[in-house]
């Protein structure tokens, strides 16, 4: 009943509705793009370097001849596979470490969330640029930048509406005919705070891709042949002046992706959202 | 006092973790500052040790590091031999402030004014373009829309300089690509809060009375609008700080963000250390000011948590 409800407040949305569209089609894109174009991703063709978009290289092609159509799709691939991972782990990370903190309260809490306000307190940029230095670029090192301090936000929500469900009549009432605390914790708590879990995944999606963007641009990405967005923006960024394509694809891809999942993130916490039912 | 005492301690711990987590990780770097193409005899390699406290064990170093740090000596760049991090943050950093501050003195209140009227037109089209731009410019990175403005006024049009630092012409294109999250930003948070301050009974008075809708909005519900957009400052400076990274490498600015792309580019590992702890010490500083601003402004949150029930 609440999803179907979620679901239809979600339809009448209907820019939000499109977005969910224009993702699913970059998805599709990603993963099929590649194939449609008879170049590979690394192919080196010096005798067609800096070639505007055409038919036989549809979106043009790099300082190395690569074609950008297919590179532009890899690239989607690798994004989104971080974007989406990083928020995965996020979440897990984050739904263990405030329930944990919310169900068992008094000292584990307190610690628990000092320890999330000192991590927190740390600037979330300089920590993944640290670490990436340090370890070598590469998606693993990336992956584990990004989710090094990018669970906490996550663990605070679910902490709160754990709090605020944890009093509830109803998982008092579960407790007295005697139902365990996993079970209270799996089948009462989260599936009722699934509604923040799922906006605050789709929002922490694009600040990843932004993240990984930010670290392709400062040079600490994904290394060559494979190409990220951020690592194609950042080759296109010195020959902008006279091959601006090379820079308009990937920005418009990335920029294109960002705003689609901050707005289906939008979208869905107002959905989700039982109190803002009308 | 209770909030500040709890802020002001999580500051330094969190200060002592990044300082000595940069330490760590900096040993855990494999590799040996001093092997390079030539052979060095034995004797030279040991007084090298010796010369920077290397031979000594890992606690006796960390401990001179920190009582380094504490002296405010952020280290010696390996890259540029003889220069000190502090020389770097001394030339680097009246730039990088500068435009960093034309560009809070842009957002801020631009974000504010735009927010206002938004939260006046509610549900009206002037709110919702305001809205959908602001979506927009949160979503674009600094250096997709930085270029583009480069691009289009510097390239293009010849209006402005295409990069470096001199004039104030120069810092125009800068400032509003650093401006420009800031801005959307602080129009979203204004908007709402507002929203929510616009509803309440005191504005309803104010608007009975025959008050403009408009002197309502900006007298009396804008200061209370304004409490939480105070509190969201730490960010908006934080993003400030890493746009500037992005924004002097396309505009070749010789800002401080410029310096620190350098030493990531020539694995100039003391030198990010000194960088980053100086940007994780400022940005800190900076947040705990706006939670001392906070509580200042709002009597409620001085109290303990438990008072207000």
């Amino acid at each position: 009943m609440y999803w179907a409800d979620a679901w239809f407040r979600f339809k009448s949305n209907r820019a939000a509705y499109a977005t969910l569209w224009v993702l699913l089609g970059i998805g599709l894109f990603a993963v099929l793009g590649p194939w449609f174009s008879t170049h590979t991703y690394s192919d080196i063709q010096l005798e067609a370097k800096n070639r505007p978009p055409s038919a036989m290289f549809w979106f043009g092609t790099d300082e190395l001849g690569r074609d950008l159509f297919t590179r532009v799709w890899w690239g989607a691939r690798i994004s989104l596979f971080i974007g989406i991972a990083a928020a995965t782990i996020d979440v897990a990370f984050g739904v263990i470490w405030g329930s944990v903190a919310a169900y068992v309260g008094g000292k584990v809490d307190e610690v628990l969330m000092r320890i999330a306000d000192i991590l927190h307190s740390i600037p979330y940029l300089l920590v993944v640029i640290l670490l990436t230095v340090m370890r070598g670029s590469g998606i693993g090192t990336i992956l584990l930048a990004m989710t090094f301090t990018g669970w906490i936000n996550m663990a605070r929500i679910i902490r709160g509406q754990m709090l605020q469900l944890k009093t509830s009549d109803y998982v008092a009432a579960a407790r007295l005919i005697g139902a365990s605390t996993p079970r209270i914790l799996f089948r009462h708590l989260l599936p009722n705070a699934m509604g923040p879990i799922i906006a605050t995944l789709t929002l922490t999606i694009p600040t990843a891709i932004f993240t990984e963007a930010f670290l392709s641009f400062l040079g600490l990405g994904v290394q060559a042949p494979a190409a990220s967005w951020g690592v194609m923006v950042n080759e296109a960024l010195s020959a902008m002046r006279y091959y601006p394509w090379r820079l308009f694809f990937p920005a418009s891809m990335i920029t294109l992706t960002i705003l689609c999942f901050n707005l289906l993130g939008n979208a869905l916490r107002d959905a989700l959202d039982p109190r803002l039912r009308r | 006092m209770h909030f500040l005492l709890k802020k002001f301690s999580i500051l330094v711990v969190s200060l002592w973790c990044v300082i000595t987590g940069t330490f760590f990780l900096m040993h855990a770097v494999p590799g040996d500052p001093f092997i390079g193409d030539r052979v060095i005899p034995e004797e030279v390699m040991r007084s090298l040790y010796a010369h920077y406290g290397l031979d000594q064990p890992l606690w006796v170093q960390y401990g001179k590091y920190l009582n380094e740090i504490l002296h405010g000596n952020l280290g010696v760049s390996i890259v540029y031999t003889g220069r000190s991090v502090n020389q770097f943050i001394a030339e680097g950093l009246p730039i990088s402030a500068w435009i960093g501050l034309q560009a809070l003195l842009l957002a801020i209140p631009s974000g504010i004014l735009l927010g206002t009227w938004a939260a006046m037109k509610r549900a009206q089209w002037q709110d919702t373009t305001a809205m959908v731009l602001s979506t927009v410019f949160l979503s674009v990175p600094n250096f997709v829309l930085s270029s583009l403005l480069q691009y289009v006024f510097a390239v293009k049009l010849q209006w402005l300089p295409v990069a470096r630092f001199g004039s104030f012409a120069h810092t125009i294109l800068p400032t509003i690509a650093l401006a420009a999250l800031p801005t959307a930003y602080i129009a979203r948070l204004t908007r709402s809060n507002m929203v929510e301050v616009l509803q309440q009974d005191y504005i309803r008075t104010a608007l009975a009375k025959g008050l403009p809708l408009f002197r309502v909005a900006l007298v009396h519900g804008l200061r209370n609008a304004l409490l939480p957009v105070i509190s969201y400052l730490g960010p908006v400076i934080a993003s400030i700080l890493t746009g500037s990274f992005m924004i002097e490498k396309v505009f070749a600015i010789p800002g401080l963000g410029q310096w620190m792309i350098h030493s990531i580019n020539g694995r100039d590992y003391p030198m990010i250390m000194g960088l980053t702890i100086f940007f994780s010490a400022f940005l800190m500083c900076m947040t705990f000011l706006v939670d001392v601003v906070y509580a200042a402004l709002d009597p409620r949150i001085r109290r303990p948590a438990h008072v207000l029930g």
